[in-house]
């Protein structure tokens, strides 16, 4: 369904290097978790790919064609979906209205035959309720019955995270980048998270740009996993290759002085 | 390993469920449900309760103020544009039908073609300056559109005396600060509107068609796409939603609204004048929305409802006295909590009242008017004319111990300060203010509306927001 290129891809804050020259592909149908420190530029590079800020330099393609430049609704009506680290569910509207807002590329009818109320327009919102109660029936009953009419503000941390992947889904995009998708989850919900993204390929068919600091996430879901510090990849493989790589390791836990415990 | 998205919440929902209980309860629910229905129970009876043709004017103005309010709506409400111009779209829709359905060019075309068009021109026009809308927020875009607006006003103001090239001597489009008088009235269908009240159904009709309308749009994409965007612009955009489009599509449509009441506005006024779109309506709109609840339909109308109507009520005394008592009580039954301590604070009143009128009369008999023979009078002191001091006095007394209400926190301190306090405002009231209803009007206008901004500080009707939880 998607396939993501990126190619020399620069940006620069002010003098500050914060993604040098990265090369990166996700195939289609492949689950490729981004990892490193904090600040090590993973998530610039998905605000570079979704067109929060456009490259200095270096050319992004989806699907063959160049993205770079494009206003972000065009980005995500071509297919790229994602999620935020620090949540940004439209907190005053309901669950079901998070969701078909995110629907709103797949309606046909204006806003005339809407002010009127004509059949159409009836139809199509209720085909969007609809198909936002299915997205949401993917975490199972977490979101669906009274929880469609609650605001998302009395939404639980992890219920946030969910609705955001929902909602992201419900773009229609092929391409989701899920940024920190276990953050702040307990052990439980840790696990099945990683069992619903694996099922998002799996089942519907999604290909997966992860950033992850959870290591059994990391563990459990990457058809590969690459490794960014400072902006510049260090590491790419299978998982157990990059978390045996000394480079990762070093940008991770830093060298020369013994740790002390 | 759990079962998937098991959630023990959900499951427990219908036994957790709190439901409103009760014949208050069930009359809020049916009230909610049915609030259209009232309102044009209501509007349809009004002005045949009261009568004369100065109440259906008051009428004619606050469904006037409701078109404005909902159209406003939807601009600040759902979209989260601060439009500071709005006024101006109810002036070029008042001037639009002065053009073509007066002597001022000579031209009169039919109404319904008339307000056809200049719904169409202005929201054309709202199309092209609704542009800056994409890239400003806030108070950046509130202080570009305020300049619409003053645009708006200069150019009525002047476009009096226009020089045009073939032309001989000057042009007057506007009227300058004449205005235009003499615009037609409306004629739809071969029935021509004669009296007020032919209007205030006119407006009934399209104020109900607003709502309606409004309330479909919010159910649209277009609609959650609106809310979206003020919710989180950026999230919105990366949901697939054209933010630009829709915020100038939302300042349009707000701008063709404001257009429709205006040429309905010339219609009832019989002429227009660039001193009734000025920054005090401007003023009167937002105070409006926002005492309604930004965000709500019902919320504007009512809003509308009560700025426009409530000065009305206290020209006269009576009408004045009822909304002073109403609102203290209402004020005691939000101050006095838990409830039941009113079964001390109001015997409480009542005692100080005897009290304080024995002490008076027994100390300074001549300071007491004895005269006043009024059901309030036998309790609270009438004070002689001659006794201004102290009456001004006490008025300043009364406002620190309001502030104290304010400020006290602990329960027996504030009840007390409240039974003081209450006595104090109708003693004050009895004595002054009920005698110059002009100063009166405003003040208490202003001390209602703080009391109910600080009471429902997200509206009447609106939802509180919450922002970053």
């Amino acid at each position: 369904m998607a396939t993501l290129e990126l190619s020399g891809l620069t940006k620069r804050f002010g003098g500050l290097l914060v993604v040098d020259s990265l090369d990166l592909t996700v195939a289609e149908g492949e689950i490729v978790s981004l990892i490193g420190p904090n600040g090590a530029g993973k998530t610039t590079v998905f605000n570079l790919i979704s067109g929060v800020f456009a490259p200095d330099e270096g050319d992004i393609l989806l699907d063959g064609s160049s993205i770079v430049g494009l206003p972000r609704h065009e980005i995500a009506r071509r297919g790229v979906a994602r999620t935020f680290q620090t949540l940004r569910v439209f907190l005053n509207m309901t669950v079901a209205e998070n969701v078909i807002a995110a629907e709103y590329a797949s309606g046909k009818v204006g806003a005339v035959r809407s002010f009127f109320g004509t059949p159409a327009a009836r139809a199509e919102a209720a085909r969007m309720r609809a198909v936002a109660e299915e997205r949401l029936r993917f975490f199972g009953e977490r979101l669906i019955g009274y929880r469609l009419d609650q605001p998302a503000y009395s939404l639980s941390y992890a219920n946030r995270r969910r609705l955001e992947i929902a909602r992201a889904m419900a773009t229609g995009a092929g391409l989701l980048l899920l940024d920190e998708p276990a953050a702040g989850m307990n052990p439980a919900e840790t696990q099945e998270i990683t069992r619903l993204i694996g099922e998002l390929r799996d089942d519907a068919g999604y290909t997966i740009l992860v950033i992850e600091h959870d290591m059994h996430v990391v563990e459990g879901i990457s058809d590969r996993v690459v490794a960014l510090d400072h902006g510049v990849k260090i590491a790419e493989g299978s998982f157990e290759d990059v978390a045996a790589d000394p480079a990762v390791i070093e940008a991770y836990l830093g060298t020369g002085g013994a740790a002390t415990k | 390993m759990p079962e998937i998205g098991t959630d023990r919440w959900v499951a427990e929902f219908e036994s957790r469920r709190v439901r409103r209980e009760g014949p208050w309860g069930r009359l809020v629910d049916w009230t909610s449900r049915h609030w259209l229905g009232l309102f044009v129970v209501a509007a349809v009876v009004y002005p045949f309760v009261i009568g004369g043709d100065f109440g259906i004017r008051v009428g004619v103005n606050a469904l006037l103020l409701a078109m404005l309010a909902i159209g406003l709506n939807v601009v600040v409400g759902y979209t989260g544009l601060l439009d500071l111009g709005y006024v101006a779209y109810y002036g070029l829709g008042a001037y639009g039908y002065a053009f073509l359905a007066s002597e001022q060019f000579g031209i009169h075309l039919p109404t319904l073609l008339v307000v056809g068009v200049v719904a169409l021109a202005v929201f054309g026009i709202g199309l092209v300056l609704g542009q800056p809308a994409r890239r400003l927020v806030g108070d950046y875009l509130a202080i570009l559109t305020l300049f619409f607006l003053q645009v708006f006003v200069e150019l009525a103001l002047n476009l009096d005396r226009l020089d045009l090239p073939f032309v001989d001597g000057p042009v007057s489009i506007t009227g300058g600060p004449n205005g235009i008088a003499g615009v037609d009235p409306m004629e739809i269908f071969g029935f021509r509107f004669g009296q007020v009240r032919d209007y205030y159904f006119l407006l009934l009709v399209l104020v109900v068609l607003l709502i309606v309308g409004v309330t479909n749009l919010a159910r649209s994409r277009t609609g959650i796409g609106w809310r979206a965007i003020r919710e989180d612009t950026l999230a919105a955009e990366h949901m697939t939603i054209p933010s630009g489009r829709l915020k100038v599509l939302a300042y349009a449509f707000g701008a063709a609204v404001a257009a429709v009441s205006g040429t309905v506005f010339a219609a009832v006024q019989l002429g227009v004048f660039p001193q009734n779109f000025t920054v005090a309506l401007l003023i009167v709109v937002y105070a409006a929305l926002v005492l309604g609840g930004e965000g709500s339909v019902p919320g504007a109308l009512v809003g509308a409802l009560i700025i426009a109507m409530v000065p009305e009520l206290l020209r006269t005394p009576a009408g004045a006295r009822l909304l002073f008592y109403g609102g203290l009580a209402v004020a005691a039954l939000t101050l006095v909590k838990p409830r039941r301590r009113l079964l001390v604070v109001v015997p409480g009143i009542v005692a100080t009242g005897l009290a304080v009128r024995s002490l008076v009369t027994a100390l300074w008999p001549d300071l007491v008017d004895v005269e006043a023979a009024g059901m309030v009078d036998r309790w609270v002191v009438r004070f002689v004319p001659s006794a201004d001091v102290v009456v001004s006095v006490l008025f300043i007394v009364t406002i620190a111990v309001v502030l104290g209400i304010v400020a006290v926190r602990r329960r027996g301190a504030k009840d007390a300060l409240v039974v003081v306090g209450v006595y104090l405002l109708v003693l004050v009231w009895e004595n002054r203010l009920v005698e110059e209803p002009s100063i009166t009007r405003q003040l208490l206008f202003g001390a209602l509306l703080v009391v109910l901004m600080v009471a429902r500080p997200h509206g009447l009707l609106g939802r509180p927001r919450v922002e970053v939880v």
